[in-house]
């Protein structure tokens, strides 16, 4: 089965149907679509902010992350729910979106970017967790990410644009 | 609310050179839109870290006053970036903003929500601890403040529907 066929498949379930058709799904989805990619950005960038030594320096990294990624987690689940859901309305028209596709190569790159902060420079925050200015690659860690979900944001306004002039 | 007033105002911003030449660059919407969009995210994050330290959901090894203290400025320093990429948005596209009645909703959502913020963080500039053992008032001021953000977008979103 091709990719196409699957996608064909995708918009013709109930669901998408509804979504597509319906009156008010759509918006409706993507509100809570927009409210959670506010939140899964605003949050990770406090983050951010604090690996580069640019905001919350009076509190340890740890706890910084401890309050804020529970949210951001939650947010980003919203946001992958709803996204798909608004995929499944038009899956053939998004899939060959050139915009749609650059948006999942940077989100791909934020989660590349978080694993490899994750698994490396974290494994020893307890040495720098109170410092000011965290260590270089957890700097550049913060900044690729603050780029990264920017990048992901102005690639998504994209996609209303080019699909549907004016509607935005 | 459509009068003829506000339609004619609207009209009249759409002459303008500069209503013109923001319709006429096809990019200048949606990059005003993105840094809207940018800005709406450092302000709903910040809400929500000071609304989940009102209701004692996150950060609370830190008081209300600090938590206020580093998120505040973040939601003041974001309203005129707001502002001013909501104006080129309404100057690109005056009657589908001003006239929309969920823009005008948004508008009143905004207004009541500031004044909701600004009777929160005064008291905790002459006193820090304003706000301590009045948890059931910042109960109700977080969850209002919570439902009118969410409201604002949810509003935003639809002008673009009516």
């Amino acid at each position: 089965m091709d990719l196409d066929t699957l996608l064909r498949a995708i918009e013709a379930t109930s669901i998408a149907t509804e979504i597509r058709e319906g009156e008010s799904s759509f918006p409706f989805l993507e509100c809570v679509h927009v409210l959670a990619v506010t939140l899964v950005v605003g949050s990770i960038s406090i983050v951010d902010l604090r690996l580069l030594g640019w905001a919350s320096l009076e509190r340890a990294v740890s706890r910084v992350t401890g309050s804020v990624l529970p949210c951001t987690w939650i947010a980003f689940a919203a946001a992958a729910i709803s996204g798909a859901l608004l995929f499944s309305s038009n899956a053939i028209t998004y899939a060959h979106n050139t915009w749609f596709l650059i948006k999942f190569c940077f989100i791909a790159l934020a989660g590349a970017n978080m694993l490899i902060f994750q698994f490396g420079i974290h494994g020893s925050v307890a040495n720098w967790d109170s410092a000011a200015t965290p260590p270089t690659a957890a700097r550049v860690a913060g900044a690729l990410s603050l780029l990264f979900w920017i990048a992901v944001i102005t690639c998504g306004r994209w996609v209303g644009f080019s699909l549907q002039p004016g509607m935005g | 609310m459509k009068t003829k007033a506000l339609l004619d105002f609207c009209d009249s911003i759409d002459a303008t050179a500069l209503s013109q030449t923001i319709q006429s660059i096809k990019w200048v919407v949606p990059a005003v839109q993105t840094v809207h969009i940018l800005a709406i995210a450092a302000v709903m994050s910040s809400i929500l870290m000071i609304n989940l330290r009102l209701l004692g959901i996150a950060g609370t090894d830190q008081t209300v006053a600090r938590v206020a203290g580093r998120f505040g400025p973040v939601v003041w320093w974001s309203l005129p970036l707001l502002l001013l990429t909501g104006a080129t948005l309404i100057i690109g596209e005056p009657a589908r903003s001003l006239a929309n009645d969920f823009f005008q909703l948004k508008m009143f959502l905004l207004v009541s929500v500031i004044a909701l913020t600004v009777y929160f963080q005064r008291p905790l500039k002459t006193n820090p601890n304003f706000w301590d053992g009045r948890s059931g008032a910042l109960r109700v001021i977080a969850v209002l403040s919570l439902i009118l953000w969410s409201g604002i977008i949810f509003a935003g979103r639809w002008i673009a529907y009516l």
